[in-house]
């Protein structure tokens, strides 16, 4: 069925339509216009949502290839050329799973200018489907560039009260990246004679280029991801982001890295690739085991969460960058894990945030007394982000170390410390939060979970649960591609 | 060729002289009928601008004036340019009590000077040319004469401009003396295989008057001051069209003359370029004065317009016309916007004055944001596409040290647009502004729409049309 993907990258554009007319019609403080915007926004989202589920659906696991191309002439060369394959199908659906989720987290966290706030939920929806989608490189760049404007007007018009430096430090250093990564985009380009994504991944680079270009390349998929040292924009956009900003951060947008890394490093740079995998590795295990230490230290919830996420996407790069099918189904797994999962944590975060208004951890202590079902709920998640077996958390990370440890026996058995360092930050956490005498009085009258927030956690659970008990689910979908990725590249660095 | 032949090919000029002098009769013997001529203005120049697109390419005065696919190109572009900044003016000078009817004939005779820069075959042609539209342009600079800022633009640049003036003067007697010819395809034959010393000192002195003519750095420092005291609308219009009118000068200079010497003039415009892009990116940040920051904008982006022409290819001419046109619309919008803005009856120039527009004006504010996140380079708007162009071009040619320089440059220069963006969206209103004049607001967010979405359809006739315009320049 062709042109089902520009129906669902363009779909949140139509409630974006909706609610614009609307505020044109009724002006924008009008209580019905704010009502009506959030309708439309989680009616939108929704339906992008049942729209990807149709995606998977009819999607063709035995086929490595891309499936459901559009290919339509652009100018100079270009195409507006759409596909997914077994790599970027599952993103595109984890998109579309929490997009809604976010739109309800802010029902009533979010009070100014609503109808706005909607309206870069649903632009930054579409901009993030059609990275994955996009299979000509300029037209990936556009998705993937135009991205930060809606991220920087949700940092800085609904966020906290450093939201101007954080909004500008977001945009500042992935801008950096990015230009680099156009500049070989554009040399790519004048020297392949082609913008398409399959054909530029056929292209064989001259060795010596590919090293330039994948650093290039490098530059900005490592502070999308984000890699230690370049990581430090990270816990200042969480903590200062919206709710809901956070989930659609660490949930989605970190995972652009990930999957830039594997769309274009791997298979288009095989050798160079293979040459900077122990910098990678370092830098991996660098970010495993120095931001778990970092995340033991925090004093803010969020941005011990934060820490944590840059930890977990150690986890992801080992494995991506491991070259063998482990560690890409490894890799893949535990992006759509932790997907789910941190979302989870800072939609977990939010209940109390929007309650107190704090996220200071030793503000809180005992909610266990008050909240027993909220408490319930961020154990499991907590146990996901620790990777406990029976949780999506656990086939990532065992998935990767295997991938990794054949590539590299150290890396591997330094990153494993990581395992543990991540149950004693994120269980200190859990129990300074949860557990012990209900001390702060301003905690005496605070309320558990109710329908709207069970209506959000519900499917986060669920989901956590099924993906870890049934992890084939997800490699029945990557495996044909994920194997066609391992061998060219097996065959390209001749091993 | 025949004199009438020659004249036919002249047409287009012919009808912006002629109704230059028309207006200034008319306006002498009726000077209130301001708007009338005004209508009639507009109607000259899209007159002009269809009689080009439609009429006979060739060499018409022993080659003095040019009639091709790269004239038609930047003489279209530029007549339309010219007649969208008529109404922006003319109104914003009636509401301001200044009712000279010589606003629209000085944009015509401004229009005549840069119709033929982009014609000029020869030294004498070009110099009459940059002359005619320079001399328009002082006057304009200072239409205010009672306000003394804009005098002080007006007396900057012309004392400035004479000087550069005199630097293309001296470095043409130079060529000429060389070359023993004013014709480009002359001076070409004596430049075959590279040029000998005395005809590098000239050309070196033609490009430095050039680059003053597109404020480049290090020629820029006049930009910012003439920028900040001449009228909105007036650096409306000499922001955009004068300068792809001089960029395509400056392309017919190096291609058609100097195609030869290819290395020796490549070395001397990257470094204006990469001088241009940092002076533009760094400088921009201290200012808080909006037409200020944009002049600095505009020098960062003849930077990136000059690396294009650095390139020394076809393909960085194609890329220098297609920045050049998508630069205007970005600059002329941005313009419209502020001349469209006023509290009070006093105009808002400033950062601060800027504050919450978007409650203000959410029209407005929504421009200035596109022509912002454009002028930043960001995709999809039509700086991007403009910046992707270059980059291309600059890359294949093997300056991509050059392209990456350039694209660093352009990340600190984001710094000044996103406060911009930052100072409109997140932070809380100051005050009413006045209603918004239609004509200004109308310019502004049409504009606005073409930098997007309009511009992914537009690239498509654009790029071959740019190609095409670029082959005319004879570098391979």
């Amino acid at each position: 069925m062709t042109g089902l993907l520009s129906l669902i990258t363009y779909a949140p554009l139509v409630g974006v339509a909706g609610i614009l007319i609307l505020r044109l019609l009724r002006g924008a403080e009008d209580a019905g216009v704010v009502n009506a915007s959030k309708w439309i926004a989680l009616v939108a989202t929704v339906a992008t949502f049942l729209l990807s589920i149709l995606l998977v659906v009819q999607f063709d696991p035995a086929n490595p290839g891309f499936q459901f191309v559009e290919d339509v002439p652009w100018f100079a060369g270009i195409s507006y050329r759409m596909g997914v394959d077994g790599i970027s199908v599952l993103f595109v659906l984890l998109t579309a799973f929490l997009m809604p989720l976010c739109i309800a987290a802010s029902w009533r966290s979010i009070e100014n200018r609503v109808p706005e706030y909607m309206i870069a939920f649903l632009v930054l929806e579409t901009l993030v489907i059609g990275v994955f989608c996009a299979l000509d490189i300029v037209l990936f760049y556009i998705f993937f560039e135009f991205g930060l404007v809606p991220m920087f007007l949700i940092i800085g018009i609904w966020g906290g009260a450093r939201r101007v430096y954080a909004a500008f430090k977001f945009f500042l250093y992935t801008l950096l990246g990015s230009v680099l990564m156009l500049a070989a985009i554009l040399a790519m380009i004048g020297i392949s004679g082609t913008s398409s994504i399959p054909e530029l991944m056929a292209y064989k680079f001259d060795p010596s280029l590919q090293t330039w270009l994948w650093l290039a390349f490098f530059a900005s998929f490592a502070v999308k991801m984000p890699m230690w040292p370049v990581h430090t924009w990270l816990p200042d956009a969480h903590v200062e982001a919206p709710t809901a900003g956070s989930v659609i951060l660490a949930g989605i947008l970190l995972k652009m890295g990930g999957y830039g890394f594997m769309r274009f490093s791997l298979p288009m740079f095989p050798n160079a690739s293979e040459l900077f995998t122990p910098l990678v590795f370092a830098l991996s295990v660098i970010a495993v085991v120095y931001t778990s230490l970092v995340a033991f230290r925090q004093t803010d919830i969020k941005k011990l969460i934060a820490y944590s996420s840059v930890a977990h996407m150690g986890f992801v790069t080992m494995g991506i960058f491991s070259g063998n099918a482990q560690g890409e189904q490894g890799a893949l797994f535990q992006m759509i894990s932790h997907g789910v999962i941190s979302g989870a944590l800072f939609l977990c975060v939010g209940v109390v945030y929007d309650r107190m208004h704090t996220r200071e951890i030793a503000f809180y202590g005992g909610l266990v007394n008050r909240m027993p079902w909220y408490a319930a709920v961020f154990m499991l998640f907590t146990m996901g982000n620790v990777g406990l077996p029976g949780t999506s958390g656990f086939v990532g990370e065992i998935l990767t170390m295997t991938g990794a440890y054949q590539a590299s026996t150290w890396a591997a058995i330094v990153a494993a410390t990581g395992v543990i360092l991540s149950a004693v930050y994120a269980l200190s956490l859990y129990r300074r939060v949860i557990f012990g005498e209900l001390v702060n009085p301003k905690l005496s009258a605070i309320d558990d979970l109710d329908w709207r927030e069970w209506a959000i956690f519900v499917p986060l659970i669920v989901s956590t649960l099924y993906l870890g008990v049934q992890p084939n689910s997800v490699f029945n979908v990557t495996a044909a591609s994920v194997d066609q990725l391992v061998s060219v590249y097996r065959a390209a660095v001749g091993g | 060729m025949t004199f009438s032949a020659d004249l036919g090919l002249a047409f287009p000029e012919l009808i912006l002289a002629g109704g230059a002098l028309l207006l200034l009769v008319w306006g002498a013997f009726a000077p209130r009928m301001t708007t009338a001529l005004a209508a009639a203005a507009i109607v000259i120049l899209l007159g002009a601008a269809v009689a080009t697109a439609t009429g006979p390419f060739g060499r018409a005065f022993s080659g003095g004036l040019i009639s091709d696919a790269a004239a038609t190109f930047a003489k279209v572009a530029i007549y339309v340019a010219c007649a969208v900044c008529i109404p922006l003016g003319q109104r914003w000078f009636e509401r301001r009590g200044v009712r000279n009817f010589e606003f629209p004939v000085l944009i015509l005779l401004a229009a005549l000077g840069m119709g033929m820069m982009a014609s000029a075959g020869d030294l004498i042609s070009l110099y009459v040319g940059v002359e005619l539209h320079s001399l328009a342009l002082y006057v304009l600079a200072a239409m205010r004469r009672d306000d003394g800022k804009a005098s002080e633009a007006g007396l900057k640049y012309f004392v400035l401009g004479s000087l550069s003036s005199g630097l293309l003067l001296y470095g043409a007697s130079l060529v000429y003396g060389f070359a023993g010819s004013t014709i480009f395809t002359d001076i070409a034959a004596a430049a075959q295989g590279g040029a000998n010393t005395g005809l590098l000192f000239g050309l070196v002195f033609m490009i430095c008057g050039l680059a003053f003519k597109v404020s480049a750095a290090p020629f820029h420092m006049w930009t910012p001051d003439v920028y900040e005291g001449a009228p909105t609308p007036i650096v409306a219009f000499f922001a955009a069209a004068p300068k792809l009118a001089a960029m395509v000068l400056f392309a017919r200079l190096l291609g058609e003359g100097f195609a030869g010497a290819v290395p020796q003039w490549q070395q001397v415009l990257v470094a204006i370029a990469l001088i241009s892009v940092f002076v533009g990116a760094f400088a921009g940040l201290a200012q808080k004065n909006l037409k200020r920051l944009w002049a600095y904008s505009s020098i960062a982006n003849i930077g990136y317009a000059v690396l294009g022409l650095a390139s020394g290819t076809g393909e960085g001419v194609q890329a220098m016309l297609v920045f050049m046109v998508l630069y205007m619309i970005d600059v002329t919008g941005f313009f419209a916007c502020l001349s469209a803005l006023s509290r009070q009856g006093r105009s808002m120039e400033t950062l601060e004055d800027m504050a919450g527009l978007i409650k203000e004006q959410p029209g407005i504010a929504l421009a200035m944001t596109a022509f912002s996140l454009s002028a930043l380079g960001l995709p999809p708007f039509s700086g991007f596409w403009a910046k992707v162009y270059v980059f291309k071009a600059a890359i294949d040619a093997g300056l991509g040290w050059a392209a990456v320089a350039g694209l660093v440059g352009s990340v600190v220069a984001a710094f000044y647009y996103l406060r911009l963006i930052k100072v409109m969206w997140f932070d809380a209103a100051s005050g009413a502004t006045d209603k918004p004049a239609i004509e200004a607001r109308l310019i502004a967010v049409g504009l606005a729409v073409f930098s997007f979405p309009v511009v992914l359809i537009a690239l498509t006739w654009l790029d071959p049309a740019a190609a095409r315009a670029a082959a005319a320049f004879g570098l391979a």
